[in-house]
């Protein structure tokens, strides 16, 4: 067997390779390779959730989730992102048609709740702080400051992202690499909502039923 | 509603079936959004259940279900997108997910179940 293809690679030419790389159309891989990075992000968060869910009942004699948690506070900051995520798909829907004014006014909103879900997300910071809930003072207030916070740091490079990609749009237009960036960011802000739906639920809700 | 997605692909010539959705899908799925975020917090809120462990649960499952929502609504999954790899990604990720987040929950609980207590130990021989 191991001779038969030996000699048939002594007698004829066989390549194991294509001799001429096939023509790739620009960022025709890009959305599978974003989503990629995505799923390495989702295990990023999984790992802190696992902390979370490993070091969240260590309050070191401090307080505990049921002291700290405002729930109306985290319901309006889950309507802030939810809102932004609906705006962004209408983003999206407007960008399809071309219409790079309203794209650029949707998009602008987006951001808009996106800050909104920040300032409110470190005001409720600022206050617990404030009440000596540090993120020193106990196991449980170290993972939910990284946990909650990973997730800040996220939206907050999302709205960097999404101010760049607003001048890009307004330079150039919703030309296709721009259309391309756009939906890589809508794919990521989306990716967001659904972290957040694991934080709101086994951080804060579940913190309040302990 | 597939009629329509099926045009916009032929204007755009997206590959791999990008889809963008539709103004319908994503009302749908911000509704649901809605609904399944609004339930979980009245039940917290409210304690409207009575039982901890059955709301706790609950509140699980809508997350679960929302989740799945945002997936099909909002990040357009479908088994189809980039010729299935998409899909498969997923996949992989939420194994490596679970075996990293029950693994270290069950791991952990049995460490801190077995191991002595401090005072047990300055006691020792």
């Amino acid at each position: 067997m191991a001779s038969k293809a030996a000699s048939a690679v002594m007698t004829d030419d066989v390549v194991f390779y294509l001799a001429d790389e096939h023509d790739h159309a620009e960022g025709r891989s890009t959305m599978l390779g974003f989503w990629l990075y995505l799923m390495s992000d989702c295990l990023i968060f999984a790992v802190l959730f696992a902390t979370y869910g490993v070091l969240g009942s260590n309050y070191a004699a401090g307080p505990s989730p049921r002291d700290l948690f405002d729930l109306p506070l985290v319901a309006l900051n889950t309507t802030m992102l939810l809102l932004s995520s609906i705006t962004y798909g209408f983003a999206m829907l407007t960008m399809v048609k071309g219409r790079v004014g309203q794209t650029q006014i949707w998009l602008a909103i987006t951001g808009l709740f996106g800050l909104s879900f920040l300032s409110i997300e470190l005001y409720e910071f600022a206050h617990l702080i404030h009440e000596g809930a540090t993120p020193q003072r106990s196991a449980f207030l170290s993972s939910f400051f990284t946990l909650v916070g990973t997730h800040g740091l996220h939206v907050t490079f999302g709205i960097i992202w999404l101010v760049t990609l607003m001048v890009q749009v307004g330079r150039y237009g919703l030309i296709a690499a721009n259309q391309r960036r756009l939906m890589c960011l809508s794919m990521f802000w989306h990716f967001l909502d659904v972290i957040w739906i694991g934080v709101f639920t086994f951080v804060y809700l579940m913190g309040m039923l302990r | 509603m597939s009629a329509e997605t099926h045009a916009d692909h032929g204007s755009h010539g997206h590959e791999d079936g990008q889809s963008h959705g539709t103004l319908k899908s994503y009302l749908i799925g911000f509704s649901l959004s809605v609904v399944l975020t609004a339930i979980p917090f009245w039940l917290v809120m409210t304690g409207a259940l009575g039982d901890q462990q059955a709301t706790a649960l609950t509140i699980m499952g809508f997350a679960f279900a929302q989740i799945i929502v945002h997936m099909v609504f909002f990040l357009h999954m479908n088994a189809k997108s980039e010729g299935g790899w998409t899909m498969m990604a997923l996949i992989f990720t939420l194994v490596l997910v679970v075996i990293a987040l029950s693994g270290s929950l069950w791991v952990m609980y049995h460490l801190n179940a077995n191991m002595m207590p401090m005072q047990d130990m300055s006691q020792m021989p």
